[in-house]
């Protein structure tokens, strides 16, 4: 089913991937965006005024946990999608760190129902790069990608042994999909629930040292650029492991790396006494840090921006900071979180845009989303100047959100797939 | 980037600001301490008495809620309570059992259901009675028993307690706390009191493994070398070694602990003179410090215990006054 | 409004009542904070009780506790004596509601039991809200619950009489 045709007067038009930046119209009809001055206007069936407002496509998550197969307490696909819709995507990549792991065809057989069930978003499947993702065996990824994985991923673990890293390197490198890594030194990493620092040593927790992840980005960059394999650091929070990527990227290397709105809008200090709804993998880091990576961000040594969507129920509220688990789901807020960047003078409007629909699909090889007639109407209209406050999540069933109250901008108004009107704000 | 941060509330002060809960030194006034300690003072001498009981507590409900094994600040706490003439329940949860499905807030929502006043929380893992005063507000109080290795604010109190009592001005004596820093509760709230009071120099010891140079944000000096450490020291606090706490061992062996940083006769000599030594208990003869001091003159261990009683008597009154 | 009284006055006449009436060498004597302790240290000096003189924190004791909790400054009580068997003669400034009376007297018996207990206070201002009577009174006033009497001291001793001019 195709959406109404419509025709979008005098709206600022935002496309990434050509760099425009102007104020226009747009036409959508038949699924796809069309050209205003040649569609026969008599055909169109709803107007919508774009005064004030800014359309640009839309966007595609990489990190994206719907616990499907899962419980159904943290969120299923059908809660976390509608999240998704409102926080601005179109297309999510869903984690392999489902429960059962996604590592087996019959497990991605099962998602791509429920996915094409629901039907709101385009939805992607990775598939386990080892069994269970315990890194010490490797998944028929050949199976995996006959049945529709468009990436092999680690989700949040580690490959300890990297022989066997080395392995799972060069048999994904012949099936020609990207490889998602956790790079992380386990050892030194250890059983750490929060970077290792000031706030860690006043706590008395665990610290998760930020070299453990600069060790991991050093090994696995190496044992890859022997392999042939595409390689893609989905969350990163250190910047000196960001620049060993920018490093091999210049050298040539198939290799990239996202960072969540997480690690750039928040910093180790945020979690106070014991917030869990600040306790994320890899943990947030210093303010140096932060800033550090803002800088990366600016000077483009960062591809992808992720929302590193991983939603846990209200199950988990009693639990300590130690017990709790790792993550942060707050897909729906991702437009307001990533202006904020922008309002902040980090980067312009058009770059973290890019960052969120040009970034993710050459990563995952998809086709760059844009605004050309003839490309897909998937896009967002957007209220840059209206205010949000975030409370409580709407539709991820995560019960923690840990930008509660922050005084934030820009509201997601309409959200189109295939010219369908997916999301509409009251 | 300025970036807006959500304030970050005291969970253990009400919305008016006073302290409703002890979780934590970290934040409390000199004049909070001062108080706590000046109210204890004034419990010390009740054990001379035929009644060894005032009825300031009279008809409460306490829970000593215990997560993790501890004989000795269980039984303060319940002797503690009971001088004061609470009820007391003694609830001893071991570990085995924890994971048997009830969490934490759940079984204080069912003692809660039973008006409970207050809380006593030992719990093995850091943050624990943050997240029990969270929930509970100004409903009950709680009083953090040690929480994983995060603090342990009655201990560290009855600490300050005996330097004060037995020693003299905080703000005149210089403190060295020597052993597994990095570990430990007790010396983290230590930390936090003697700051708190104005000691002019807290010094910690040991090796880099547990005692490391990024402890200077807690705001220590920093030693590894014993001589320099110990020069012009007024107080000792030896720590308990606690290998039961490390997975992976940071000592190749206690005796070579106690070769390099173990308290004896000698090492004290370089001390101030009249030098005193603590020490939170239960203690490893021959580890932390050598028999001929844990039993002579300088070793005020005992001291603190029966400091230990009234300061946990003060604490209680404070924390149950004005809340009924 | 403030009135003023010798209190030198009134110290020599509650002491000679003291004297007339019981043998203050048999006695022992306790005077309740704050004020209480600054009359019985008078009435001890001028009396010549030879055992030392107790003092008595009453913070422990006090009915309000659960209202008001505990008052910042506790110090503790002091009774250098055995009570067991002693006459006790119990001294307070200002005797109002009988409220503090009947904690002292809580207190004293969680530290033995007296032989005998005489209460002796400086002013008697009425307004008993418990059945507590003292024995001996240096002077009595008829006041109003709005109406404030404190005995400020320790140099000079000196009593006061506010009425509150409410506007």
């Amino acid at each position: 089913m195709e959406g109404l045709a419509r025709y979008i007067r005098g709206i600022r038009i935002l496309d990434p991937a050509h760099g425009r930046d102007e104020l226009g119209d747009l036409v959508l009809a038949q699924g796809c965006i069309q050209d205003p001055q040649t569609f026969p206007l008599d055909q169109i069936q709803e107007e919508l005024d774009g005064k004030g407002l800014f359309a640009c496509p839309a966007f595609i998550e990489t990190s994206f946990q719907a616990h499907t197969p899962g419980h159904g307490r943290d969120g299923d696909l059908g809660s976390e999608l509608r999240a998704a819709a409102a926080g601005g995507f179109a297309q999510v990549l869903l984690r392999p760190d489902t429960n059962p792991v996604a590592d087996h065809p019959g497990v991605l057989w099962e998602q791509r129902r429920l996915a094409d069930q629901e039907g709101l978003l385009r939805v992607h499947l990775s598939a386990a790069l080892t069994h269970a993702l315990a890194g010490e065996s490797l998944s028929e990824l050949g199976r995996l990608v006959d049945a529709g994985a468009r990436a092999f991923s680690q989700a949040l673990q580690g490959i300890p042994n990297s022989r066997i890293l080395r392995l799972a390197l060069e048999y994904a490198a012949d099936l020609r999909l990207p490889v998602f890594l956790f790079p992380e030194d386990s050892t030194l990493a250890a059983h750490g629930v929060m970077d290792e620092g000031p706030t860690s040593l006043r706590l008395g927790l665990a610290g998760r040292p930020m070299a453990a992840e600069e060790i991991g980005v050093e090994r696995d960059l190496r044992i890859a650029a022997n392999s042939g394999a595409r390689i893609h650091f989905p969350h990163l929070s250190s910047a000196a492991a960001i620049a060993r990527v920018a490093a091999a990227r210049h050298r040539g290397q198939a290799v990239s790396c996202a960072v969540s709105l997480h690690h750039l809008l928040l910093q180790d200090h945020d979690v106070g006494y014991f917030q869990t709804a600040f306790k994320t993998l890899p943990p947030l880091r210093s303010q140096t840090n932060r800033e550090a990576l803002l800088r990366a961000l600016a000077n483009g040594a960062i591809q992808a921006l992720t929302s590193a969507h991983t939603p846990w129920g209200r199950d988990w509220k009693g639990m300590t900071f130690a017990q709790a688990p790792f993550g942060i789901g707050t897909i729906e807020w991702t437009i307001p979180l990533a202006l904020r960047l922008v309002q902040e003078g980090v980067a312009d409007l058009l770059t973290v845009l890019g960052l969120l629909t040009v970034g993710p699909a050459r990563i995952l090889g998809l086709a760059v989303p844009d605004l050309r007639p003839g490309s897909p109407a998937d896009l967002c209209i957007i209220d840059p100047d209206a205010a949000v406050i975030p409370a409580s999540n709407r539709w991820s069933r995560a019960y923690q959100n840990p930008y509660v109250g922050w005084p934030l901008q820009g509201q997601l108004r309409y959200l189109f797939v295939d010219g369908r009107l997916v999301y509409l704000h009251p | 980037m300025k970036t807006w941060r959500m304030g970050s509330g005291d969970p253990q002060r009400n919305a008016q600001g006073r302290l409703c809960h002890l979780l934590t030194l970290e934040g409390l006034r000199d004049v909070e301490i001062i108080e706590l300690l000046d109210t204890a003072a004034s419990f010390l001498d009740l054990g001379s008495r035929t009644v060894k009981k005032i009825p300031l507590l009279r008809g409460r409900t306490i829970v000593n809620l215990f997560y993790e094994n501890s004989t000795r600040t269980r039984s303060t706490f319940e002797l503690a309570a009971k001088r004061l003439s609470a009820d007391v329940l003694n609830m001893a949860i071991a570990s085995s059992s924890v994971n048997k499905g009830e969490t934490l807030l759940d079984t204080v929502d069912n003692l809660l259901a039973m008006q409970v006043d207050g809380f006593i929380l030992r719990h093995s893992e850091a943050g624990a009675a943050h997240l029990l005063a969270r929930h509970l507000g100004e409903q009950a109080w709680v009083v953090n028993a040690g929480d994983g290795q995060h603090a342990h604010p009655t201990q560290a109190l009855l600490d300050l307690f005996t330097i004060r009592h037995l020693v003299g001005p905080i703000h005149e004596r210089v403190v060295l706390i020597l052993g597994d820093v990095l570990h430990s509760r007790v010396a983290r709230s230590l930390i936090q009191g003697l700051s708190i009071l104005g000691c002019p120099q807290i010094r910690v010891l040991g090796p880099r493994t547990l005692v490391p140079p990024e402890l200077v944000h807690l705001g220590v000096h920093v030693f590894q070398d014993d001589r320099a450490a110990l020069e012009g020291v007024d107080v000792l606090y030896a720590l308990r070694m606690q290998k039961e706490r490390m997975d992976v061992q940071p000592l190749p062996s206690l005796e070579e602990y106690h070769r390099r940083f173990g308290l004896t006769p000698e090492r004290i000599r370089l001390a101030a003179p009249g030098a005193v030594i603590l020490h939170p208990g239960p203690m490893n003869r021959g580890v932390e410090l050598t028999s001929e001091l844990a039993d002579g003159p300088q070793a005020l261990i005992l001291d603190q215990v029966t400091h230990g009683l009234a300061l946990r008597m003060a604490v209680l009154a404070r924390l149950a006054g004005g809340s009924g | 409004m403030v009135a003023s009284w010798d209190l030198s006055n009134l110290l020599d006449s509650l002491s000679d009542d003291l004297a007339r009436q019981l043998d203050p060498q048999h006695c022992v004597m306790v005077g309740i904070y704050t004020g209480g302790v600054w009359i019985a240290r008078e009435l001890h000096r001028r009396l010549g009780i030879t055992a030392p003189l107790g003092e008595l924190d009453i913070s422990f004791y006090r009915d309000d506790f659960s209202r008001v909790g505990l008052h910042p400054e506790v110090r503790a009580s002091h009774l250098p004596f055995a009570l067991d068997g002693r006459h006790l003669i119990l001294v307070d400034d200002v005797l109002y509601t009988g409220r503090t009376i009947r904690a002292a007297l809580n207190e004293l018996f969680d530290y033995g039991r007296p032989e005998r207990v005489t209460l002796a206070v400086l002013v008697d201002r009425g307004l008993r809200e418990l059945p507590i009577c003292p024995d001996f009174v240096a002077l009595k006033l008829r006041s109003h619950p709005d109406e404030y009497v404190k005995l400020r001291g320790p140099h000079p001793l000196r009593l006061e009489f506010l009425r509150q001019d409410l506007p």
